[in-house]
């Protein structure tokens, strides 16, 4: 099962070497990981995704608690929440690609953020399966680069996560 | 305590006088030579200097063992860290309460590959409960509070500070807070009251039960409330290596310890029980085995343990409680007395019948008329001699599990050993923690021939620190447990677990300004030993020469199921 957790912890030199670390050490697979400092500058956000049977994520998550500068975890999949990847792609835009990637972009509410005579740079923002799905909507050889952050993620409603 | 102007190198002296540290276990270097010049210019804590690092760091590991305080090594960097690294690990791996001050290069110079440069914090990361790296003076202070606050409390572990040169040097004022607060940090104490009242009523339902108890018992202070519950209930109890000592073993309840070495009745009754109760214990390969083998039977468990990743890691648990073990048992036996119900006496009694009959194979005979030195009498006579009351640290190998299965520990914090980390070395520099701990005690090493010389420079420290530690050695010239594993398993090819060529040690233990000892034969066994504990001020090195073929039995092969037993 996929499993996005979400982590409250201290903005200090090294936190992050310790979250990787206990993943790596414990053998758990981690999809992705984004991290930026809160409203508050001492304390971090952190979202990871990852996948285990309940066992393993119940593992995880007491792991993470366990790190001291880990302030709060919580596992978002646990309740409704939001999810959000943003994801930069360039691709072709010469000839007959120049009005598909056009539409293409339109269709997904992409919007091009980038242009030159031969690319253009698109910018897109959705769960990680949206993102997937304009990827394969897209001729792979027309694709020149990505570049992903990784889901970002928040619970719904009065589903809140602070200290 | 007003505050003054003080240089980093001053404020790392003060803040340990202010912990109360009385043992300091350490070897200078470039990094640290201003805390040196300060420990110089003080006399509130002796300063020990060792010969190797590791062996600073396993010191101050059993001084916290023997004594429930928080250890303290100081080494330098580069080098000097990355020698203490097995001493880190192997306290990680058995929570034990320790603060490593390492020293570092000068801020300026960190990442420019300087002269005598670790990652210091990016090596011991994996086996720490907490490192700081501290790049400011006026953190100092704060950080070293808070080291020997996260070393102590919880699920206690080494806490390394790394201390960069110019930090020692800087001053600022200084002032060490009283308590400190951590919002990231907030161990739990108090077990759940819903789940300790269904914990007590399954135990009093039970009709087939066993108590398993581990180090947390140890650690937790908890020795006398699982004495008192269990003699409440009359249930049997059974301990790991590392709770060994946390339930009196000459008590008739205790059926030994249990796991790969454990005795026949502690491995049953643990396989066939209905309810066990885990107490600070963590379910590890080397206890239950497979975790397939064990949860295969029906059976009901309750687990309380400080720490919640230790609950339902490995083996699935009904009743989890996190909390402070002492705490806990002590609510236990609080709502069992107030309670009216009691055990189905005729259930317990089957039950005891059934344990009695393992009990009656008597796994731990061994040949007592044998003509060479059995490793298990030298033992046995140890704890005559001694009355039961010595501290014994051991090494790894064979020696280490004869210790535990003859020496009858009856109170905690006696028993001191590497069972996490199989650290071999240890033994020694673990005695010389426990003697500077207890001036006056008898401490006894019991090790093997590998093991001894992994750290055998310490009898230096011994000398020079006057440690009348009694070295315990069961030589029989083979890395033993490796040679046991090779007979078993590996159809006899002993590949590289004989040693040729060992050293005389009755000469080298005379080169350090010790006494040594050889003992070839059964009947001088005792005697020496007498004459060895009589020695109240010398450290004496005895070397046995026992019976190489020795095997450690019973034995659960790794992988296999709790009744999966080799018998002698
Ligand atoms: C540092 C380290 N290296 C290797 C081992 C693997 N090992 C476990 S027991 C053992 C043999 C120990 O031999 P000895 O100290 O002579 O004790 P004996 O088993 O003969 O009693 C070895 C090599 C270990 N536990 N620790």
């Amino acid at each position: 099962m996929r499993h996005i957790l979400s982590l409250l912890m201290e903005n200090e030199a090294g936190a992050l070497s310790r979250v990787a670390g206990l993943f790596s050490a414990r053998g758990y697979n981690i999809e992705s990981l984004t991290v930026a400092p809160t409203e508050d500058a001492t304390l971090s956000r952190m979202t990871i995704v990852t996948r285990g049977s309940d066992e393993v994520v119940e593992q995880i998550t007491k792991q993470l608690n366990k790190l001291v500068d880990i302030v709060k975890v919580q596992d978002l999949t646990d309740g409704s929440h939001i999810e959000r990847e943003l994801m930069l792609v360039k691709v072709r835009a010469s000839g007959e690609y120049r009005e598909e990637m056009k539409r293409l972009a339109d269709i997904f509410r992409g919007r091009i953020i980038d242009v030159t005579d031969k690319t253009y740079t698109i910018e897109l923002t959705g769960a990680g399966s949206k993102l997937d799905a304009f990827l394969e909507a897209v001729d792979v050889s027309a694709i020149l680069e990505t570049v992903r952050t990784g889901a970002s993620g928040i619970g719904r409603g009065e589903r809140i996560m602070k200290i | 305590m007003a505050d003054l102007e003080l240089t980093g190198a001053e404020i790392v002296v003060r803040c340990l006088q202010a912990e109360g540290v009385k043992h300091l276990f350490g070897y200078p270097g470039g990094a640290v030579l201003n805390i040196y010049d300060e420990i110089y210019k003080q006399n509130g804590f002796e300063h020990i200097l060792v010969r190797h690092e590791q062996a600073a760091v396993h010191a101050a590991d059993a001084y916290a063992r023997s004594t429930g305080q928080v250890g303290v090594a100081l080494v330098t960097s580069g080098p000097g860290a990355t020698n203490a690294v097995t001493g880190i690990a192997t306290a990680y791996m058995d929570s034990i309460p320790m603060v490593v001050i390492t020293g570092q290069v000068p801020t300026p110079a960190i990442g420019m590959d300087a002269f005598q440069e670790v990652d210091t914090i990016g090596i011991t990361r994996p086996c720490v409960k907490h490192n700081f790296l501290v790049k400011d003076v006026r953190e100092l202070a704060d950080t070293m509070k808070k080291a020997f606050y996260i070393a102590a409390t919880g699920r206690p572990g080494p806490v390394v500070v790394d201390i960069p040169k110019d930090v020692t040097q800087h001053k600022c004022l200084f002032h060490y807070p009283d308590s400190i607060a951590m919002r990231s940090y907030n161990p739990t104490s108090k077990g759940h009251g819903g789940q300790i009242k269904r914990a007590v009523q399954m135990l009093l339902e039970a009709k087939r039960p066993v108590i398993y108890i581990g180090g947390g018992v140890i650690l937790g202070n908890a020795a006398q409330q699982i004495t008192a519950f269990a003699r409440l209930l009359g249930y049997p109890v059974t301990s790991t290596l590392m709770g060994l000592g946390g339930y009196p073993s000459p008590d008739p309840l205790f059926l030994g310890m249990l796991g790969m070495h454990g005795t026949i009745e502690a491995n049953m009754a643990m396989q066939h029980s209905d309810v066990l109760l885990a107490v600070g214990a963590r379910f590890d390969d080397r206890v239950i085995g497979n975790p397939k083998h064990f949860s295969s039977e029906a059976r009901k468990i309750i687990h309380i343990d400080v720490d919640p990743s230790s609950i339902s890691k490995r083996v699935r648990v009904d009743v989890p409680i996190v909390g402070d073990v002492a705490k806990v048992l002590e609510e236990f036996s609080r709502l069992i007395q107030a309670s009216p119900e009691r055990p189905e006496q005729q259930a317990i009694k089957a039950w005891w019948a059934q344990i009695e009959l393992w009990r009656s194979q008597d796994c731990l005979k061994y040949d007592r008329s044998s003509p060479v030195i059995k490793p298990q009498y030298v033992v046995e006579k140890l704890y005559e001699v001694t009355g039961g009351e010595a501290f014994v640290t051991s090494d790894v190998g064979q020696h280490q599990m004869w210790a535990a299965q003859y020496y009858k520990f009856d109170k905690p914090r006696r028993w001191i050993n590497s069972g996490g980390l199989g650290t071999m070395g240890f033994g020694l520099p673990a005695a010389m923690g426990v003697q500077l701990a207890h001036p006056g005690a008898d401490v006894a090493c019991i090790t093997g021939e590998g093991s001894i010389q992994m750290n055998i420079q310490e009898l230096a420290t011994c000398k020079q620190s006057k440690l009348p530690i009694k070295i315990i050695l069961l030589n029989n010239g083979y890395l033993g447990m490796v040679r046991q594993w090779q007979e078993f398993f590996y159809e006899e090819r002993y590949a590289e677990s004989y040693m040729s060529s060992l050293p005389d040690f009755v000469k080298l233990a005379e080169s350090y300004g010790h006494v040594g000892m050889r003992i070839e034969k059964p009947g001088d066994v005792e005697g020496a030993l007498r004459e060895a504990f009589a020695m109240k001020e010398r450290l004496v090195f005895l070397d046995f020469l026992t019976d190489p073929r020795e095997n450690v039995y019973p034995m659960i092969p790794a992988g296999k199921g709790l009744s999966e037993m080799i018998l002698i």
